[in-house]
């Protein structure tokens, strides 16, 4: 009963969204408000709609109704209740259910929340919302259907992918979705504003909280992606340039350039076709990552038994946005006019700088995602492209971005003194070159590349304290003074200060893992020992243990740094009976200096075991980095300025005031 | 600066950029691509000495070594053709005999395929879309990821 509630929930909320896309686009050509005033109580609705049919998908999985076939295909009874409430999302029909959700979600928000809107943009938007809802919601009812029953029903279940049994895993999935349909917002805002024919600075100004959010939310996904697969599939690695992987960073990096020429238009009025070009890219690729996941035409971990029926679908899907948003873009964009001159040393400048290579860049890692696909659609032949490729073509392409970083928050709009900017950074450039130079020094053995890239790293992380220095004017004037200033700074210089430390941590962290890891491959008996980066591993033994739904095999490695007893490590290997299948669980010592990680192998025929161990330096600032940008995200969208249904602040009374405001 | 002065700034920046990333794409595209086989192509093919290359196809049964040391040997077939496989190090936890399997290494002079890297899947019902058309190609297939395996995603 509780299924056949949730599958019924689904079909009227397809019924809700095709209202909702249909009425208000009618109403806003009539100029008939009431027809127009139907998007709002019809995305809540929506909402309500499909939330009801998650509800009814999530209580069939807790308490295990093995009669609905997607619960028994990725649910037992066994299961700790975290991930039979996460196998929900687990599974291919599940997932889309948790993306359409939070579409509404979303379209929700922008009609509750969205009440300073222009009626008719909002109304626009909304419709635009309910047509991607039609889209993805006739694709599940179609070929997806989360709800379908089995009889009789199997007594248990065949229990989920036990490498999705963690809790990084658990909440991966959502996040990303939130920011790959949370650029659905951006998309429909510029859909609408191409139909209306009409785009001024305001509207920047709604779309980049909501961007913002999306891009904090996908960064987080990413991030915790890669944290799982560091710790959880044993290779001790964390980025892979994986099709899938990339199909998720693809839209990051569309993202982070659609927030910055975002911030052009709002401030300035200028770089409008272009935000709206962007705004519907990032969002197209979005769609194509949902398309490579479940289309089943890319080799790659993530990948799975899939119905290349569903892959057609989503493609006709993708066909329709992407072309109809490129088609009407072609026909309307003209009509937008042009806004603000800028030299080409300026703010305005330096960001497009910005936008030219995150979107060059993310158009190699593109090529490198395709090009498989499109040579065995032509030759027939067989090809991966890996991170050789990657490295060769992104890195090269995102290093000049990252040197230029520092420079663009110095230079004034419209007109910027690179000179001046340069003297600023004077002494984040003396401390970058001198830990440049300590690094090189010791490093004695890895690639001479990798100081310069420890450089980078602290290089960004000067610039954006020079940032924040230079506006509080720190040393130039008073201390009461800078500390007037710093405490009126608005909160989203400090989130993009932080942001943009963020990424120095991550470099400093992905280019130090890279460089100086250190590995060690094994065979080990009981007492035997293993020396790495300073600390020695005992070997104790293997002994068995049962855990709620596995067996695991846990291995006990005394470790010892010059002799000091410093922690003890237990690597294991479990198998789970249910699921037929085996997962390894690496042991971790974490340390200021980097993780210690060994990884228990298979047995020998001498009763020894394979032993793999590594020494990752400094692999956390990656994670923390990210972390610290999610934070930069969320300090920059609690600035007044940019919360959704805040007041205007009141017109700068004197002349002074005026100026204080354009000198941030 | 002219009007005219600054838009030429700009799209000479562009075609700059552009231009890099093109010349960077296809010289990478040259040295960093890693080609897919069965063993049937490469019984039938000359290979460069020192060429990396993907091997894919079925892990023989019963053909998996596990010395004192950390080196495994296994073959891979196709069911036509088999290749003899040396590996060193820590095999993913669902690499099993009979199962598809995909390594990536380099063929030695001695007719054995020294594998660096044994790649991983997460389920234990998938088989590499790769593999998979080999050993169609080859006859072999049996249809291993039938309506009742757990369809599982990650992203």
């Amino acid at each position: 009963m509780i299924a056949e509630t949730g599958h019924y929930a689904l079909i009227l909320a397809l019924a809700v969204a095709i209202v909702q896309m249909v009425l208000p686009v009618i109403g806003t050509r009539l100029r008939d408000p009431q027809l127009t005033a139907v998007a709002v109580p019809a995305a809540q609705a929506e909402f309500i709609l499909i939330g009801i049919a998650f509800i009814a998908l999530t209580t069939a999985y807790v308490t295990s109704d093995f009669s609905v076939l997607n619960v028994w295909q990725n649910s037992h009874s066994a299961k700790p209740l975290l991930y039979k409430i996460s196998g929900v999302w687990g599974n291919h029909e599940g997932s889309m259910v948790l993306w359409v959700l939070i579409l509404a979600l979303f379209g929700a928000a922008v009609a509750t929340f969205g009440t300073n809107l222009p009626r008719q943009l909002q109304a626009n938007v909304l419709a635009v919302q309910g047509s991607i809802a039609v889209a993805f919601l006739l694709f599940i009812i179609m070929t997806s259907n989360p709800f379908a029953r089995l009889d009789p029903a199997p007594f248990d279940g065949q229990g989920l992918n036990p490498v999705l049994q963690d809790p990084a895993l658990a909440f991966h999935p959502p996040f990303l979705y939130a920011g790959y349909v949370g650029f659905s917002m951006a998309f429909s805002f510029a859909v609408a504003a191409l139909i209306d024919g009409r785009i001024d600075a305001a509207w920047a100004r709604w779309v980049r909280p909501w961007t913002l959010a999306a891009w904090m939310c996908l960064t987080i996904g990413i991030a915790m992606g890669s944290w799982w697969a560091y710790y959880e599939l044993g290779w001790g690695g964390f980025w892979f340039w994986d099709p899938v992987e990339n199909a998720s960073f693809m839209p990051w990096l569309a993202g982070t350039a659609l927030l910055h020429s975002a911030l052009v238009m709002e401030k300035r009025d200028a770089l409008k076709v272009w935000t709206i070009l962007l705004a519907i890219i990032t969002f197209s690729l979005s769609l194509m990552g949902t398309f490579l996941v479940r289309s089943g035409v890319l080799t790659s971990v993530h990948a799975f038994a899939v119905d290349p029926e569903r892959g057609v679908f989503i493609l006709g899907i993708m066909a329709v946005f992407i072309g109809g948003a490129f088609a009407l873009f072609a026909w309307r964009a003209p009509l937008l006019s042009q806004g603000g001159l800028f030299a080409p040393i300026s703010r305005e400048g330096s960001l497009v700088l910005n936008n030219l290579l995150l979107t060059v860049a993310c158009a190699a890692v593109l090529v490198g995602t395709l090009y498989p696909l499109a040579l065995e659609a032509v030759t027939g032949e067989k090809i991966s492209v890996g991170a050789p490729f990657f490295n060769l073509t992104f890195v090269p392409l995102i290093v000049p971005l990252l040197i230029a970083v520092p420079f663009g928050p110095l230079l004034a709009w419209k007109r910027g003194d690179l000179y001046a900017a340069a003297q600023r950074l004077m002494v984040a450039a003396i401390v970058s070159l001198g830990v440049m130079i300590v690094a090189l020094a010791i490093n004695q053995k890895g690639p001479w590349l990798a100081p310069l890239g420890i450089g980078l790293g602290v290089w960004l992380l000067m610039g954006a304290a020079t940032e924040i220095a230079t506006r509080v004017k720190l040393f130039d004037a008073s201390s009461t003074e800078s500390w007037r200033r710093a405490r009126n700074l608005p909160r989203a210089a400090y989130g993009s200060a932080l942001a943009h430390a963020g990424v120095g941590l991550m470099v400093i962290g992905l280019v130090a893992t890279t460089a100086w890891r250190t590995e060690r491959i094994e065979a080990l008996a009981p007492g035997g020992t293993v020396d790495i980066a300073g600390y020695q591993l005992k070997f104790e033994g293997v002994a068995p243990r049962q855990g709620p739904n596995y067996q695991e095999r846990v291995a006990v490695f005394e470790v010892t740094r010059d002799g000091n007893p410093v922690t003890e490590l237990r690597p294991s290997k479990r198998a789970f009976a249910v699921e037929k299948s085996a997962t390894t669980e690496a042991g971790i010592h974490n340390s200021w200096r980097g993780d210690l990680y060994v990884v228990l192998g298979d047995e020998l025929k001498d009763g020894g075991y394979s032993i793999r161990v590594y020494f990752n330096p400094m692999v956390r600032l990656i994670w923390i980095g990210a972390l610290v940008m999610f934070f930069g995200g969320g300090v920059s969208l609690s600035d007044r300025r940019l919360r959704v249904g805040a007041p205007k602040r009141a017109k700068p009374k004197s002349k002074t005031a005026t100026v204080a405001a354009e000198g941030r | 600066m002219t009007r005219k002065q600054r838009r030429g700034v700009l799209i000479g920046t562009c075609l700059a950029v552009l231009g890099v990333a093109v010349g960077l794409v296809l010289y990478a595209m040259r040295d960093s691509i890693v080609f897919f086989y069965g063993p049937s192509d490469v019984a039938g093919m000359e290979m460069a000495p020192g060429q990396r290359f993907r091997l894919g196809g079925l892990v023989e049964e019963g053909s998996v070594e596990r010395g004192t040391g950390t080196t495994v040997r296994f073959v891979v077939t196709d069911g036509a053709k088999t290749l003899p496989v040396t590996y060193t190090g820590v095999l993913p936890d669902l690499f099993r005999e009979g199962q598809g399997v995909i390594t990536e290494g380099v063929l030695e002079p001695d007719g054995v395929f020294h594998a660096d890297n044994v790649l991983a899947k997460h389920d234990e019902n998938y088989m590499p879309p790769e593999v998979a058309a080999k050993l169609k190609e080859q006859g072999v297939w049996r249809d291993e990821t039938g309506a009742d395996g757990p369809e599982s995603k990650v992203n």
